[in-house]
């Protein structure tokens, strides 16, 4: 047990992002994840990184895109809003075909919102918010521990497909606290520099240009083209999903992150009540675990998505198993977050008593 | 098996520290704990809470929308929080500052003068360990011993001194529900 801390989820996830190797962060505070910044604040300079807080997210997301060139693992964080004003940046990063990962701490909106729970950013997270054809790779843990171990798993995607990866959380994992350990350290001195990074010659013929930029449409075809394929190799290497008591399953709850967390409990209730529920939780967003879903086609009478959000991630769901089986949906705004009752009761208003 | 407590007052009167408390104390036992607080747009003097789960098996909802039990600190917390204790459950009442009686009829109610007893200890200061020990002596999800081992990694330098009294207020609200 002596290795388990007790800790605050916004700032557990920023002592994972240092395990995993990440030694630069630039961002601009609000909340509902303050925490994460202050604690980078104060740690970064511990283990030889920087931490700057910069005048705006505007700021924040330039300043991330010039550290990625430079080839180090960096990151930023903010939530919905600030996320929003980073949307350009993001889209250059992704043009330009270097790594990072961005933390978003969902909270209600549209606007300004509320500092609440909400997975409303969904669709800007796995569709798209900037401009272009780009895709970042969406991880959505559902407990402190998990986030911790995917950062790791955040920064070695980033590097692995010099992609743009985004951790999506929300105020609730945040602001509470859980037992957690810290079972990877990332020992930076192991990180190379890429080939690629824009960080003087070092005695090649040539200097590395890093752009967005394509004048030549032909060229900028073949750019997009090259993009493609490593976003399908994306999709079929890794997605991912926890099964959660599927093996006699006549029904699924289908959510992700704090709604997923809430809904295993729905879960239990309803299998005391003998229905045989379980619980479909992807843990990439995008990839969407479509091919782990699809296998449940003929085995499921239907599905409830449950989310945070008005039918974004249930368009997934639908993307996924369209006319396969019936297919329900259930989801509050806002920042409202429903209990393990509610969500039942959503179901059997939806499928009767299950059985 | 699952603890489950909405801890609930003014902010300043140690409601969140209680329930860290709880949730370190039970975390040394091994056991799986998780610690939520009320993250509004929170104000001096206004209502704080916090809802802590101590569980054998992985903790699914740290949110408690039904919680088994209540420890309330103040008037707003009682009014908010005894209509939604699931059935049966706990509530223990800090009857110092609290002179409404409980509504409902199918609750286990603790009306415990928690400030006068924390007063006579020498500080009002202790009466959230007081409410705590009320609790502690109606549900065992932890031991006494594991909350007086969590004290030392709280009350560190020069309130070290603290832990004595703490512990002292602690079981007097053991000692009061047991003598009853």
């Amino acid at each position: 047990m002596s290795d388990k801390v007790l800790m605050k989820g916004a700032e557990a996830l920023a002592e994972g992002a240092i395990q995993a190797g990440c030694r630069y962060y630039f961002g601009y505070p609000i909340t509902p994840q303050n925490e994460t910044p202050e604690y980078m604040s104060r740690r970064l300079p511990e283990v030889g990184g920087r931490f700057v807080q910069a005048e705006s997210e505007v700021a924040s997301i330039n300043m991330v895109y010039g550290a990625a060139c430079a080839g180090v693992r960096v990151m930023t964080s903010s939530s919905s809003p600030g996320i929003s004003l980073m949307q350009e940046g993001i889209s250059y990063i992704s043009g330009s075909n270097v790594p990072c990962v961005v933390m978003n701490a969902m909270r209600g909106g549209p606007g300004l919102g509320n500092i609440a729970p909400a997975q409303a950013d969904y669709f800007q997270a796995v569709k798209g918010g900037g401009n272009g054809d780009y895709k970042r790779i969406v991880l959505a843990p559902s407990s402190i521990q998990e986030g911790v171990d995917l950062f790791v798993d955040a920064f070695e995607l980033a590097d692995k497909y010099r992609m743009v990866v985004m951790v999506i959380v929300d105020g609730l994992i945040g602001q509470m606290m859980e037992p957690v350990e810290f079972k990877t350290r990332i020992d930076v001195s192991t990180l190379k520099t890429p080939e690629w990074a824009t960080v003087g010659r070092h005695g090649r013929d040539h200097a590395n240009i890093i752009t967005s930029l394509t004048l030549d449409a032909a060229g900028l075809e073949q750019w997009n083209l090259k993009l493609q394929a490593k976003y399908a190799q994306v999709e079929q290497a890794e997605s991912r999903i926890e099964e959660y008591q599927m093996d006699d399953a006549d029904y699924a709850i289908i959510a992700y992150g704090t709604m997923a967390r809430i809904a295993k409990t729905t879960v239990r209730v309803a299998r005391d009540k003998g229905i045989k529920l379980g619980l479909l939780r992807p843990i990439t967003v995008w990839p969407f675990p479509a091919k782990q879903m699809q296998a449940y086609v003929g085995k499921l009478k239907g599905t409830l998505t449950v989310e945070l959000a008005y039918r974004q991630l249930f368009e997934d769901v639908q993307l996924t198993l369209c006319d396969k089986m019936p297919l329900g949906w259930y989801g509050r705004g806002g920042g409202v977050v429903p209990g393990p009752q509610e969500i039942l009761a959503a179901f059997e208003e939806q499928f009767g008593k299950g059985r | 098996m699952e603890h489950n407590v909405v801890i609930a007052g003014f902010g300043g009167q140690g409601v969140m520290l209680i329930g860290e408390l709880l949730a370190r104390a039970g975390m040394e036992e091994g056991k799986e704990v998780t610690w939520l607080p009320s993250y509004g747009p929170e104000q001096r003097g206004g209502t704080a809470n916090c809802a802590v789960v101590v569980a054998d098996e992985p903790i699914a909802s740290p949110l408690l929308t039904e919680p088994q039990a209540a420890i309330v600190f103040n008037r707003q917390s009682f009014d908010k929080f005894e209509p939604v204790i699931e059935k049966g459950g706990l509530l223990v009442i800090d009857s110092t500052l609290i002179d409404r009686k409980a509504s409902r009829a199918d609750l286990d109610v603790v009306y415990i003068p928690a400030t006068d007893i924390a007063t006579e200890l020498g500080n009002s200061k202790f009466t959230n360990m007081v409410l705590l020990g009320a609790y502690l002596g109606k549900v065992n999800p932890i031991s006494i011993a594991s909350v007086h081992g969590a004290l030392s990694v709280f009350l560190t330098g020069k309130k070290a001194a603290l832990i004595e009294v703490n512990k002292k207020a602690l079981q007097a609200g053991v000692d009061f529900v047991n003598k009853k």
